[in-house]
């Protein structure tokens, strides 16, 4: 595909959603925050022309919808313009959320590939824990987050571990259900190649069925991360955490401070995505050298 | 000794390990601390070792595993019943033979769980039974060692309270847990998943029907669903209020991306061979779509409806940590906790574990009656 065919394909019709969305945006910014704005001009007996009232909704310190702009000036403000160290930056909060989100992500992933090892090669397991890993998953485990949190707290554990706890929790479950459907893709006649060289199960599975498992691994360790940093976020709520985007949401609704609040959602939605995009590269760069097809 | 004998003698290595363990409880008799209140009686402690020596002495004998399983399944069970009921009033006061016994037992019951496991059946219904029993097995036992561990060792209750109490804090709070699933299951999450299902649809359909927004809105669906949108939640309380209505527009706002993208991929799941015959039929879009590439796609939209019925539930649980009238589970998880009403708080991830699980096997159940043409329901 040539760069033209990818500018009118992708990046044009994408650009356009974008642009639609930022003006919808706006449009909402003013009709949420006029009201409000009338109230105010009306006590301070102000009359304004349109379009110096146009210009008030859209620079209230505490709208109900801030416009984008707002939220862009502040995420600037707080990314670039504050020393890193210093409780209002978006990168110190960015970067609590980020520790306890790899650590739960690292545990989640070794946790996911040990069980799901089990049940490849213990039938026993797969028969009585495969279906709990499941049903675990259709329980909404967010619920117990606080409970995590104030239990691990009782006996002195706070900080990172409780909700690196509650990412693991969270990430294990993709890795696992993706690695058994891994390790179980090579098919049968390669198991039987595999039988007529007369392979050990250990040499099976260190020279068939991991190489064959690791695409799913990467793919199922996007969603682990994703749900991980899920799982940090909701993890800074129910203390009212000191650090982190989810005390900052936390802290943003007590204070009604809209902008800061759709601040720390963009900086959650960047740093979601970098994570993702950095798992897939990953993903990519091992495939190549394991001499896999570019796809 | 038949060569049979022989291999149900290597094969049960828990039996033998069991055994071990029995004999050294044995050895280091009482099961109790020697305050304990209230003793086992001679006829308990004899039937608690009887019972599990017995188990571990049938599951080396060479018998049909159906058999053998329901065998070894009494034996320790019973055994185990008696030691866990004799800690009534003695909590914390297990001594290691205790500890050793349930053990004993648990390894019987993972034999149990081997031998069941290895049975091979024809009939489809047997199958299904097995498929409920073995799981069962696992999950009752992860009950008993909480039980045995939490009571026997005595862990404060703020910690991990037993699972026997969190049931009797069930039972005695049902109206209370009632009106939270209300609250939170009948108002918010129903409503926030209708709205948000069927508007990831209608978009789904728009998308499929112009190109060019499908082209846009892919690569934004895509990346939706990596997001945290969980986030939301204080602003949607903000704008809608603390009732339930902030609680379903949290929820419609999760359950839209899921159900767009994955009904986008659903509708391109029909084969060419199929569309071009319908185009020989002269069909138009809209026959082509309701005849063909809907009930193609259904399987995709219930993918959807699937992750969308946890979805839900989290949404509507986590955005109630931001403010609610004083009722609904996420609200009651966070005043109670704040309490330290912690057998309460279990209480309600039970309701939630219960309601998840409900809600998601409607929904599959749906499926099944649904796409009963797909080659995953049609079975062997």
């Amino acid at each position: 595909m040539t760069t033209q065919d990818t500018l009118k394909s992708r990046i044009l019709p994408v650009a356009t959603v974008v642009l639609v969305i930022v003006a919808i945006w706006y449009v909402g910014a003013y009709f949420m925050n006029a009201p409000f704005q009338r109230d105010l001009d009306r006590r301070g007996n102000v009359t304004s022309t349109p379009m110096e009232f146009l210009g008030k909704t859209m620079s209230q310190p505490k709208p109900i919808l801030p416009a984008p702009h707002q939220v862009a000036s502040n995420v600037f403000e707080n990314t670039f313009l504050r020393s890193v160290s210093s409780n209002r930056s978006l990168v110190y909060h960015a970067w609590v959320t980020l520790s306890s989100t790899l650590a739960g992500f690292g545990f989640g992933t070794l946790l996911g590939i040990l069980i799901a090892v089990g049940i490849v090669h213990v039938r026993a397991l797969d028969r009585s824990l495969m279906p709990w890993i499941i049903a675990s998953q259709t329980v909404p485990i967010l619920a117990v987050a606080p409970m995590v949190i104030v239990t691990l707290g009782a006996i002195g554990i706070s900080g990172l571990v409780p909700k690196a706890v509650i990412s693991t929790y969270l990430s294990f479950f993709p890795v696992a259900v993706g690695m058994v459907k891994g390790l179980r893709s090579p098919e049968l006649i390669q198991l039987d190649l595999m039988r007529t060289y007369h392979a050990s199960a250990a040499q099976t599975f260190w020279k068939l069925r991991v190489p064959a498992s690791v695409p799913f691994l990467f793919t199922s360790m996007k969603v682990a991360i994703a749900a991980s940093l899920v799982g940090a976020i909701v993890g800074e709520l129910p203390t009212g955490a000191v650090a982190g985007i989810g005390s900052k949401l936390l802290a943003g609704a007590y204070y009604s401070q809209t902008i800061d609040i759709w601040a720390a959602l963009v900086a959650g939605s960047v740093l979601a995505s970098l994570l993702v995009a950095v798992v897939g590269i990953a993903g990519k760069i091992v495939n190549r050298n394991m001499g896999g097809k570019p796809t | 000794m038949s060569a049979l004998m022989r291999t149900s003698l290597l094969t049960s290595w828990q039996g033998w390990l069991s055994l071990a363990l029995s004999l050294a409880a044995l050895a280091t008799l009482p099961l109790l601390d020697p305050d304990a209140v209230a003793r086992f009686a001679p006829m308990a402690l004899f039937a608690i070792f009887a019972l599990s020596i017995a188990g571990a002495v049938v599951s080396f004998l060479p018998l049909p595993p159906l058999f053998l399983a329901a065998a070894i399944f009494v034996f320790c069970h019973l055994s185990t019943s008696i030691l866990i009921s004799g800690l009534s009033g003695n909590e914390g006061k297990a001594a290691t033979a205790f500890f050793l016994m349930i053990a004993a037992n648990w390894l019987l019951a993972w034999r149990c769980v081997s031998l069941l496991s290895e049975i091979r059946t024809r009939s489809r219904f047997a199958d299904g039974l097995l498929g409920l029993a073995i799981p069962a097995i696992f999950g009752a036992w992860l009950l008993i060692l909480w039980e045995a561990l939490t009571r026997g060792f005595g862990v404060p209750f703020i910690l991990l309270p037993p699972p026997s109490s969190i049931g009797l804090r069930i039972a005695a709070s049902l109206s209370i847990l009632w009106a939270d699933v209300q609250q939170t299951i009948f108002k918010a999450v129903l409503a926030g998943y209708i709205l948000g299902c069927s508007a990831g649809f209608v978009v789904a359909i728009l998308a499929d029907r112009f190109a060019f927004l499908r082209a846009g809105l892919m690569p934004i669906g895509n990346l939706m669903s990596a997001l945290p949108i969980i986030g939301v939640a204080p602003v949607m309380v903000m704008w809608f209020g603390f009732d339930w209505q902030s609680k379903a527009a949290v929820v419609t706002i999760m359950t839209f991306f899921p159900m767009l993208v994955n009904t986008v991929a659903g509708l391109s799941a029909s084969g060419t061979m199929e569309r071009d015959l319908m185009r020989s039929y002269a069909s138009d879009y809209r026959q082509t779509l309701m005849k063909l590439r809907l009930p193609a796609a259904m399987p995709f939209i219930f993918n959807a409806l699937k992750i969308n019925s946890t979805l839900a539930l989290i949404g509507a649980i986590v955005a109630e940590f931001f403010g609610t009238p004083i009722v609904g589970m996420g609200f009651r998880i966070s005043t109670e906790i704040g309490r330290m009403n912690v057998d309460m708080v279990w209480a309600e991830i039970a309701v939630a574990a219960l309601a998840g699980s409900l809600f998601y096997g409607v929904v599959a159940l749906a499926e099944r009656a649904t796409t009963f043409w797909h080659p995953s329901n049609r079975g062997g």
